[in-house]
C-alpha cells in the first residue's frame, strides 16, 4: 500500500462538511493539496469554501463527484469518478457524476488540453476516494464499537465480518461527516481495483443517445436573442463600410450593431439572423497582406535558407561531422493548415448585467475566457460565472476565447442575454488553424552507416516552435542541430490536437525510415539501436523514457509480426507525446492499383489505464483523425480567404474509409501519463512508411491524396 | 411569416414562423428539440437526420413550407423510453465521444434496419458514410448498427 502525507501547516487538502440535510459531503482541493487561498466552488446549498471538487454521500446511498473539467469527449467525467469510486468501494449503479457548473480565478487546471487531466488529478482522486471511505469506516466503527481495523468495505457497503454487522454507506454518511479527516490515508494495491482499468461505459450514453440538451449550442434562456456575426472573410482585412439596411428591415431582426471588425446581426430566432446576415453589404480592405498558399511555399523556401533561425538544440560539432560524412541524405517534409472542425460550431451564450455577467458555453479553458472578459470589460472577473456545457468536440479550438469574448462584448453593447452562433462557414473560415509547416531534416552517415550527425530545421506560420528538440531521437546522435524560424502572418494559428506532434512525427518518422532504407537497416532494429545508443552513451538532456519508448517499440513489431507477413507492406512510427509512449505498425495492400490501408497496430504506455473501454476510444479516434488529416486535411488560402469552407470542399473522414485497428496497453503500473492525443502523432508516419513499402513513393506532403502514388 | 401545423413526434404542434425556415431550426428554436443538431447547414455531416415518414431526411435543407402533412420523427421521438434496440446498442458499446453527432447517426441507422432489418456490413458502411463522426467513432458506430440489427426490437418505433 501506498501513502500519501500531506502538508498539514497548510490548508488541509479535504474537508468534511456538515449538510443540513444529511449526509456526508467531502470537499477536497483536486487541483494541488498545497494550494492556497482557493476560493469557493459553491454547489448550490451549501458552502464548501477553499474547495474545487467534491464527494458526497447522500442518505439514500447515492455517490455524487462533481468533475470539473470540460468534457469534450475524452470520457473525463467517467474516468475521474472511476477513480474516486474505486478507492471508496462504492457502488457504481450510484454513483453521479456533476459537471462543475462554475469555474474560479486561480484555478490552475479547469481546463481540457494537453492530455492533462488525468496525470493531473490521480492521486488527488484516489486520496479523496480513500479518505471517504476511511471516515464511513471510522462511522461504522464507532457505531458498532468495533476496532476500524477489522471493518471492511464492498460496493457501498462497511461490513465487520466477525460479528456479521453490514451498514450501508447512506446510513453512515451523516455519523462520518462528524469526524475529523484524517492526515493520511491507505491507497489501494493497484491489485484491488475494481473499476480502474475495467471497460466502464460512458456516463452520459443515455442522455446523449435520447437528444438531451447538453451542448452549449442546446442552451436556451427565457428573453435570450441570437446572433450571428458577419467577419472579415479573408485574414488581414478590415471593415471599410456597413450598409445593413435590407438585414434590418427583415423580420425577426432587433438590430444590426457593427464592433471591431466584427457585424454582428441580433433577432428573434437563428434562421432570421442566418438570413438577414446574407444580405448584409460590407466592404473590406487590405490592412495587412493578404496571403495565398503560393506565397506560404514561397516564404517556407525563403525562411529555409535563413540565417537567423533560433536554435533549439546543439550537440557536438554539427559541421564537422556533416563535412566528414560518407553520405548525406537530405530531404524537405511539409504540412498545410488544417481547421479544427469539431462538430459543434463555436457558440457562447453571454448576459451582460449591471450586476454582473454570466458565461454559458462549450469552452476548454473557462478560467482563461473568462479574465479575457474582465480585462475587455473591466468587470472584475469575481463578478463574472462561466458555466461549462459539454463540447461538441474540441481539438484545440475551444482553447481560444475569441468567441466568448465576442458574444460578451455584444451583450454589452445590445444589453440583452445573446446567443452568438457560428456557421460551419463562419467556424471554418475563422481561424486558429494548425499551422502551415516545412521541416528540412539532414543525415551525415560515417563510412560503415551509423549516424554521426543530424540537423532538422523547421520553418512555420505562426508556429512559434515547430520542434520538440529534446525528443527522439536527440540524446542518441553525437553531433545534432536542431532550429526553427517562424514567418509571422495574419492568419491565426493555434493548438491542434497533439498540437506540433502532430505533424512532426510523421515529417521525422518518414524521414527515418529514409535513414533506415539508405543504410540497410531495419527501420525497427535502426530505432532500438539508436535508443541503446542514447541509454549508454547519452547526448544532452533526453526528455523521453529510453526504456518505455523500447518496449512499445518491440511490443508492436511482435504483435504485428513486424517484417514476417508476406501479403502486406508494413510501415512502422513510435512516438512520445505529451507524456506518453505510441508505437504503430500499418499495414497496406495494393488494391487496383493504389494503396490501401487494411489495418494499424497501435501499443500505447500511458501507464495505468483508467477505463479500458474510454481509453480504446481515444486510441482507435486518435488514429482515425490521424489517418484522416494526413490523407485528406487541407486548408488552403486566396488573397487571405480560405479556399474550403464547409465540408462539401474540406474533405473529413468518413466511414468507408476506415480500417481496422488492433490497440493494446502496456500496462505497466506507471502512474497515468494521459491519452487524449499520443495515439494521434504517430499515425501519418506509419501510414506514409507502409505506401513506400508497398509503392517506392515516398510521400513528403500531406494530404496525401493530393500526392503519387494517388495523385499522378 | 405563417403558421405550420407540423406532426412531430406523435403530436400535433402549431408554429408561427418565416416559410423557408429549415426545419432543423423549427424543430431546434421553437421546438425546443434540440437532439437534431447544426453541423454544417449544407447537407454534408448528418448531424441534422430526422425521419420524414420514416426516411431519413436532412433537416437543415428541409424548408419548413414543404415538410405539410409529413410525419416528422427526431431523437426525442425515436422511443419511448430511450431503450429503441439503437440507443441501447449504443450504450453497450459504448460508441459516443463527444456526442455530438451521435442523434444523427442513430436516426439514419434507424431508418437503414427500417428497410434493412439485417444489413451487411458494407450496407451498413454505404449508408452510414454520409454522416460524420469528428471524433472518429466509427467502429463503434459500425458495431452498435450491427449489435441493434440482432436484436428484436423491444418497442415499437415510430
Amino acid at each position: 500500500m501506498s501513502n500519501i502525507r500531506f502538508n498539514n501547516s497548510r490548508r488541509a487538502f479535504l474537508k468534511n462538511i456538515s449538510l443540513s440535510s444529511g449526509g456526508l459531503l467531502l470537499g477536497f482541493s483536486f487541483m494541488d493539496a498545497e494550494a492556497s487561498d482557493m476560493p469557493a466552488l459553491m454547489p448550490k446549498d451549501v458552502d464548501v469554501a477553499g474547495f474545487n471538487s467534491y464527494i458526497s454521500i447522500a442518505n439514500d446511498g447515492i455517490v455524487s463527484v462533481f468533475s470539473p473539467n470540460p468534457e469534450l469527449g475524452q470520457n473525463i467525467r467517467t474516468s475521474f469518478a472511476m477513480v474516486v469510486c474505486d478507492e471508496l468501494d462504492a457502488d457504481w449503479n450510484k454513483v453521479k457524476v456533476i459537471q462543475a457548473p462554475l469555474d474560479t480565478t486561480k484555478f490552475d487546471r479547469q481546463l481540457t488540453g494537453g492530455s492533462g487531466a488525468i496525470p493531473h488529478s490521480w492521486k488527488r482522486l484516489r486520496n479523496a476516494g480513500a479518505t471517504a471511505r476511511y471516515l464511513l469506516v471510522a462511522a461504522a466503527a464507532a457505531k458498532w464499537n468495533v476496532p476500524a481495523s477489522e471493518c471492511t468495505t464492498e460496493n457501498g457497503y462497511v461490513l465487520h465480518k466477525a460479528s456479521g454487522k453490514k451498514a450501508g454507506y447512506g446510513e453512515l454518511a451523516t455519523a462520518a461527516s462528524k469526524i475529523t479527516v484524517p492526515g493520511e490515508v491507505k491507497l489501494k494495491d493497484p491489485k484491488d481495483f475494481k473499476l480502474i482499468g475495467k471497460p466502464i461505459r460512458n456516463v452520459e450514453n443515455q442522455n446523449i443517445v435520447t437528444g438531451k440538451p447538453l451542448f452549449g449550442l442546446d442552451f436556451y434562456r427565457d428573453g435570450m436573442v441570437y446572433a450571428t456575426i458577419q467577419r472579415p472573410p479573408a485574414f488581414g482585412q478590415k471593415i471599410k463600410s456597413v450598409n445593413a439596411d435590407e438585414a434590418k428591415s427583415m423580420p425577426g431582426i432587433i438590430d444590426v450593431v457593427t464592433f471591431k471588425n466584427n457585424v454582428a446581426v441580433v433577432g428573434r430566432s437563428t434562421w432570421d439572423v442566418l438570413k438577414a446576415k446574407k444580405t448584409l453589404v460590407v466592404e473590406y480592405e487590405a490592412e495587412k497582406t493578404l496571403e495565398s498558399s503560393a506565397d506560404h511555399a514561397q516564404i517556407f523556401s525563403k525562411l529555409m535558407e535563413s540565417t537567423d533561425a533560433k536554435v533549439r538544440r546543439k550537440d557536438g560539432d554539427v559541421e564537422a561531422a556533416f563535412k566528414n560524412a560518407a553520405k548525406v541524405i537530405k530531404t524537405e517534409y511539409e504540412c498545410p493548415f488544417v481547421p479544427h472542425n469539431p462538430l459543434e460550431p463555436m457558440n457562447f451564450f453571454a448576459h451582460v448585467r449591471e450586476d454582473g455577467i454570466e458565461l454559458v458555453g462549450p469552452t476548454q479553458t473557462p478560467g482563461a475566457a473568462r479574465k479575457a472578459v474582465s480585462d475587455l470589460l473591466k468587470v472584475p472577473e469575481d463578478k463574472i460565472t462561466v458555466d461549462i456545457t459539454r463540447l461538441g468536440g474540441g481539438f484545440g479550438r475551444r482553447l481560444k476565447f475569441d468567441y466568448v469574448v465576442e458574444a460578451a462584448e455584444l451583450s454589452s453593447i445590445i444589453k440583452k442575454p445573446v446567443k452568438v452562433i457560428w456557421t460551419r462557414e463562419d467556424d471554418m473560415g475563422g481561424g486558429s488553424y494548425r499551422p502551415a509547416v516545412r521541416y528540412r531534416f539532414e543525415a551525415a552517415l560515417d563510412a560503415n552507416n551509423e549516424i554521426i550527425g543530424y540537423k532538422c530545421r523547421g520553418v512555420g506560420i505562426n508556429v512559434e516552435n515547430p520542434m520538440r528538440q529534446d525528443n527522439f531521437p536527440s540524446g542518441s546522435i553525437d553531433n545534432l542541430l536542431i532550429d526553427s524560424v517562424e514567418h509571422q502572418s495574419p492568419i491565426t494559428t493555434g493548438a491542434w490536437r497533439a498540437p506540433v506532434t502532430n505533424f512532426l512525427a510523421f515529417a521525422e518518422q518518414s524521414f527515418l525510415d529514409e535513414i533506415a532504407l539508405a543504410t540497410g537497416k531495419d527501420p525497427v532494429q535502426m530505432r532500438l539501436d539508436l535508443l541503446k545508443r542514447a541509454k549508454e552513451k547519452p547526448v544532452g538532456p533526453i526528455r523521453y523514457d529510453i526504456d518505455r519508448m523500447a518496449t512499445v517499440i518491440k511490443t508492436v513489431a511482435e504483435k504485428a509480426q513486424w517484417g514476417k507477413k508476406k501479403d502486406v507492406f508494413q510501415g512502422f512510427s513510435v512516438y512520445f507525446s505529451h507524456a506518453s509512449y505510441v508505437g504503430q505498425v500499418c499495414e497496406v495492400v495494393m488494391k487496383d492499383g493504389k494503396p490501401k490501408v487494411q489495418k494499424i497496430y497501435a501499443v500505447s504506455d500511458c501507464g495505468v489505464v483508467i477505463n479500458s473501454s474510454g481509453a480504446l476510444q481515444q486510441v482507435m479516434g486518435g488514429i482515425t483523425d490521424g489517418y484522416g488529416t494526413a490523407m485528406f486535411g487541407k486548408l488552403s488560402f486566396r488573397n487571405g480567404e480560405p479556399e474550403q469552407k464547409n465540408f462539401d470542399r474540406y474533405r473529413l473522414i468518413r466511414m468507408n474509409e476506415i480500417f481496422d485497428i488492433d490497440a493494446s496497453f502496456v500496462n505497466n503500473g506507471i502512474d497515468p501519463t494521459g491519452l487524449g492525443e499520443p495515439a494521434l502523432p504517430p499515425t501519418g508516419g506509419a501510414v506514409a512508411n507502409a505506401i513506400f513499402k508497398a509503392t517506392g513513393v515516398r510521400i513528403k506532403k500531406q494530404p496525401f491524396i493530393d500526392q503519387a502514388p494517388f495523385k499522378s | 411569416m405563417a403558421v405550420f401545423n407540423l406532426h412531430v413526434n406523435g403530436k400535433e404542434q402549431k408554429v408561427d414562423v418565416a416559410e423557408d425556415t429549415p426545419l432543423l431550426w423549427v424543430l431546434r428554436d421553437h421546438l425546443r428539440l434540440v437532439g437534431t443538431k447544426f453541423g454544417c447547414g449544407v447537407g454534408q455531416c448528418g448531424a441534422c437526420t430526422v425521419h420524414m415518414d420514416g426516411a431519413p431526411l436532412r433537416s437543415c435543407l428541409m424548408p419548413v413550407n414543404a415538410v405539410g402533412n409529413a410525419k416528422i420523427t427526431t431523437i426525442e421521438g425515436l422511443s419511448e423510453k430511450g431503450d429503441h434496440p439503437l440507443q441501447k446498442a449504443w450504450d453497450e458499446v459504448d460508441v459516443p465521444q463527444c456526442g455530438y453527432c451521435q442523434s444523427g447517426q442513430i436516426m439514419t441507422a434507424a431508418a437503414l434496419l427500417k428497410r434493412t432489418p439485417r444489413p451487411t456490413m458494407e450496407e451498413i458502411q454505404n449508408t452510414m458514410h454520409g454522416n460524420l463522426c469528428r471524433c472518429g467513432a466509427y467502429h463503434r458506430i459500425r458495431e452498435a448498427v450491427k449489435v441493434a440489427s440482432t436484436k428484436t426490437p423491444t418497442t415499437k418505433t415510430k
